[in-house]
């Protein structure tokens, strides 16, 4: 177990890089607490992948350290970080049956068989794998092979952390689910740091404590998942998380004032938004409702999700869309719209106005 | 440079001393050939290779062997085709039967086949033909191109072809403009492969022919009998078999790895 | 794939069905007609029952050329197939030499056969060639063309030359499409570079390398050219193969019988042990 520092990091597949866009990570530093759940969200190639390899010691940063309890470990081999990783696709070895895939690691490092066997039972029943034990792991289903991948981690005592590379890519759906809730269940009882990277946020989120959000090699936000949520840190976050993403839209901010078409809109940092750079005024779909007076929009769509509904309308060239739980009035055609006060942000090329980044 | 390199650098160099003694062979005259060893040749001559351009029987013997070669391959590729499709795409009556029958082809000793072939190309007036060999070598060559060709189409989706019929394409239309092109890296991978059969095969293509077809596989036997002072000929006309093999294995680079790790290898 | 039945698909396969018939069936029956009959000239033809195949299992001459060609072919496989593997695991994966490598490799193999023989018979020559000259200047009296034991040693060593590659091309073909994951994943769980090999190249490669030996055998089986322009046989008939055997049987002395029956039961110890390891190697897969 260890809190990990990730410490300036950058890195490039080039060898010699110069300008920004060079570098597949441009610069990342973080600081992960022991025995936490973290998940590195974002799509592909935003640079999740190569931060994770880092840390795994499969790549060597270009710049920055990184610290297992403090002490730096950016230039040593996997083997050596302690480190267990579960891969995209099932990595299992086919020879070998459930039993000898799980002693496997062990013993390559020589420890004795008894020990082994004592071991292997105890993560075998953690993983439900124990009816399987004796046989063949080439013949296990998609999801008990990444049972296995997960339990050679789980029997090292060694391990400082678990990484997970979209380890549900290739499980059937109905098992996803049922999977990502064992996952949940294991960390919680074995208190091991787990860092789980994927571009899908229900997974993201209902795993980690700490969401970390990355977008172009930068780490655009890091926090809870109501933080995410609530208080994006930049509108790639709004929208990337949620569904539908928040809406975004042009804006003006005269005298501690959002104005969007003309409107006037109360923001909640809109006093701290200075008037520099491209402003722009953000609200998720969750807290914009339907009023007698406020913005006038034109009701354009509405689609049924099931529990709720997602209503899409117009402010003059902007859309807006804003959920409707169930048995909520709709109007046709013209209405207004009020927005949560609390709920409303300005971003100033991008970023959330009036905080430090 | 790791150490393990070594290895496929020191195995590259035994494949290629032989074949840089039959180059320095090529260029030797045949004094120094039989009177003196060395490791490259003393008096430069092209001799050798004067007498095979200008010798109707030697480079004549040259033109026989690209004829039925190319014979071969463009009619193997181009039967396989439309068969590797029908295993791709369709099951029909006897289907894995016929696939294994064909395949098991490719295990006859062409030893086998000499006697029975001269007869049999004999009785239809084929003998000393070009198309005699290309016939014959088919029976090695279809069966590969087939399963080539097969691993190749079973790649690509079925949607494509599903696809082109929605869009109103005929399936002939279809095939020639859009599939072939679509699998072009296996028909080269595959007549890449019938070009090396039918290239390097002598056993049959020397018996099935005599003066008017005779292939340089054949032309090359009649000095390797005699002894010593035709070994600058032999060797000239060896180095000139090697080249159109270099060509098309320069041309096929980027494909042997693949043609070698077919879906099913 | 999802394949739809359709009969009409034989349309397709057929003109590669009539080919290969032609080419197949004739040729075949000629063999088992022959194979059973007797001739005197003149195209007359007698019954002559299982005769040619009794005398060719009492015949000592093809006897000791199938022991030979036995000794042959294990010897290639036993040589050509490990250093093949090798070779191909200490390949450089990726970067401009990968093309450069392949190429070279693959030139012996689109070499015609026969010069394949006279490039060695070149090489080998006592007096004139590199690898003869080398020999005896090391004090190692050689001469394939009058010692069997030096004949063996030219002709196997001509034999890894022409299709070691082959070996190669195929292994290395197999591991290139292994994915990086496997061997992340060796890394992480500490395993050492043999246990990389054992637990992941090797499996992986099974397939491969089945087909390789398959292949390898059944050519090591046939081998014909390259030896008879190199050896000729012999000396003696220290080299000479089944095919060897078959074709002067068969074009020289007119034993039309003999030599029909040899072809037969030459062709399907070839299909029946190709069959009986492809069959065993699979359903060991499937357990």
């Amino acid at each position: 177990m260890a809190k990990i520092t990730i410490d300036n990091l950058r890195h490039s597949y080039l060898p010699e890089p110069k300008r920004d866009e060079d570098f597949a990570l441009k610069r990342v530093h973080l600081d992960w607490a022991d025995g936490g759940a973290y998940a590195l969200l974002g799509p592909s190639g935003c640079g999740k992948t190569t931060l994770l390899n880092l840390i795994s010691g499969l790549l060597h940063p270009t710049e920055g350290r990184i610290l297992f309890d403090g002490r730096d470990v950016s230039n040593e081999t996997p083997e050596h970080r302690n480190i267990a990783q579960v891969f995209q696709f099932p990595v299992i070895y086919d020879t070998m049956t459930v039993y000898d895939n799980l002693a496997f690691p062990l013993r390559n490092r020589k420890v004795d068989e008894a020990e082994i066997k004592k071991r292997v039972t105890a993560i075998a029943e953690m993983l439900e794998l124990t009816a399987t034990l004796s046989k063949r792991a080439s013949g296990l289903t998609a999801d008990g092979k990444q049972k296995i991948s997960l339990g050679r981690g789980l029997v090292r005592s060694d391990v400082n952390v678990i990484m997970f590379d979209e380890p549900l890519t290739v499980i059937d759906p109905h098992l996803k689910w049922q999977l990502r809730s064992k996952l949940k269940e294991l960390q919680h009882r074995i208190r091991r740091t787990m860092i789980y990277v994927t571009h899908d946020q229900t997974e993201a989120l209902t795993f980690a404590d700490q969401v970390v959000v990355m977008n172009n090699g930068e780490v655009v936000q890091t926090g809870t998942p109501i933080e995410l949520f609530e208080k994006p840190k930049h509108i790639f976050v709004g929208h990337f998380i949620g569904s539908p993403g928040m809406n975004v839209m042009p804006c003006q901010v005269r005298g501690g004032k959002a104005f969007v078409e003309g409107h006037a809109v109360a923001a909640d940092n809109a006093a701290s938004s200075k008037g520099s750079g491209r402003l722009e005024l953000g609200i998720r779909p969750e807290f914009v409702t339907f009023a007698d007076k406020g913005l006038p929009v034109d009701v354009v769509k509405v689609s049924d999700i099931g529990r709720y509904r997602v209503v899409d309308t117009r402010l003059g060239e902007n859309s807006v869309k804003l959920i409707v739980p169930e048995g909520g009035a709709i109007p046709e055609g013209k209405a207004h719209l009020a927005f949560d006060k609390a709920h409303t942000q300005i971003y100033s090329d991008g970023w959330l106005a009036g905080e430090a980044r | 440079m790791s150490k393990r390199y070594l290895v496929p650098i020191v195995y590259i160099i035994f494949l290629m001393l032989p074949i840089y003694w039959l180059i320095n062979m090529s260029f030797k005259t045949t004094n120094e050939i039989l009177n003196s060893f060395s490791l490259y040749p003393r008096e430069f001559t092209l001799d050798s290779y004067r007498t095979i351009f200008t010798d109707p029987s030697w480079y004549g013997a040259y033109i026989n062997s690209i004829t039925y070669v190319a014979l071969n391959t463009v009619l193997s590729v181009a039967l396989a085709l439309p068969a590797a499709y029908a295993f791709s795409r369709y099951r029909f009556l006897g289907d894995k039967h016929l696939f294994f029958w064909l395949l098991s082809n490719r295990m006859a000793p062409p030893a086998v086949f000499v006697l029975p072939f001269i007869q049999l190309y004999s009785s239809v007036g084929l003998f000393d033909t070009h198309l005699a060999v290309a016939f014959a070598h088919m029976l090695f060559n279809i069966p590969l191109a087939v399963w080539i060709l097969e691993g190749f189409m079973s790649g690509v989706p079925k949607e494509l072809d599903e696809t082109a019929y929605v869009d109103g394409y005929s399936f002939p239309k279809f095939f020639v403009k859009i599939f072939i092109p679509t699998i072009s890296a296996g028909i080269g991978v595959a007549a890449f492969f019938c070009f090396m059969f039918s290239w390097v095969e002598m056993l049959l293509a020397k018996n099935l022919t005599s003066v008017a077809a005779k292939p340089i596989v054949a032309a090359m036997t009649k000095t390797s009998s005699a002894s010593g002072y035709e070994l600058g000929l032999l060797a000239a006309a060896g180095v000139l078999t090697l080249i159109p093999g270099a060509i098309v294995v320069y041309f096929v680079r980027n494909y042997i790895a693949k043609g070698f790790a077919l879906g099913r290898v | 794939m999802n394949k739809t039945f359709n009969n009409k698909a034989w349309w397709m396969v057929f003109p590669v069905f009539l080919v290969v018939a032609f080419n197949a069936l004739v040729p075949l029956m000629t063999v088992v007609n022959y194979s059973v009959q007797e001739t005197f000239g003149n195209n007359e033809f007698f019954w002559s029952g299982t005769i040619w195949f009794q005398q060719l299992l009492e015949n000592d001459q093809i006897r000791d050329s199938l022991g030979r060609q036995i000794a042959f072919t294990a010897v290639a496989l036993f040589i050509q197939v490990p250093l093949g593997l090798a070779i191909a695991l200490c390949m450089p994966r990726k970067g401009p030499w990968v093309s450069v490598c392949l190429v070279l490799m693959a030139l012996p193999l689109l070499v015609p056969w026969n010069v394949v023989g006279s490039m060695w018979n070149i090489m080998a020559l006592p007096d004139i060639g590199l690898l003869g000259k080398t020999i005896n200047a090391m004090g190692i009296h050689y001469n394939y063309t009058r010692d069997p034991v030096a004949a063996w040693f030219t002709v196997v060593l001509m034999d890894v030359w022409h299709w070691t590659s082959l070996v190669v091309l195929l292994c290395y073909a197999g591991l290139v499409s292994i994915p990086d994951a496997y061997y992340q994943a060796a890394k992480i769980d500490g395993a050492r570079p043999w246990a990389v090999f054992r637990y992941i190249q090797l499996p992986k490669l099974k397939h491969v390398l089945t087909i390789a030996i398959l292949l390898r055998f059944m050519d090591s089986f046939m081998i014909y050219t390259e030896v008879i322009v190199l050896t000729g046989g012999g000396p003696g008939s220290a080299t000479k193969f089944l095919s060897i055997d078959l074709v002067q049987k068969a074009l020289g002395g007119f034993d039309l019988g003999p030599a029909a029956a040899f072809s037969i039961v030459y062709f399907l110890i070839i299909l029946l042990t190709s069959w009986l390891f492809y069959t065993l190697m699979m359903r060991n897969e499937a357990n």
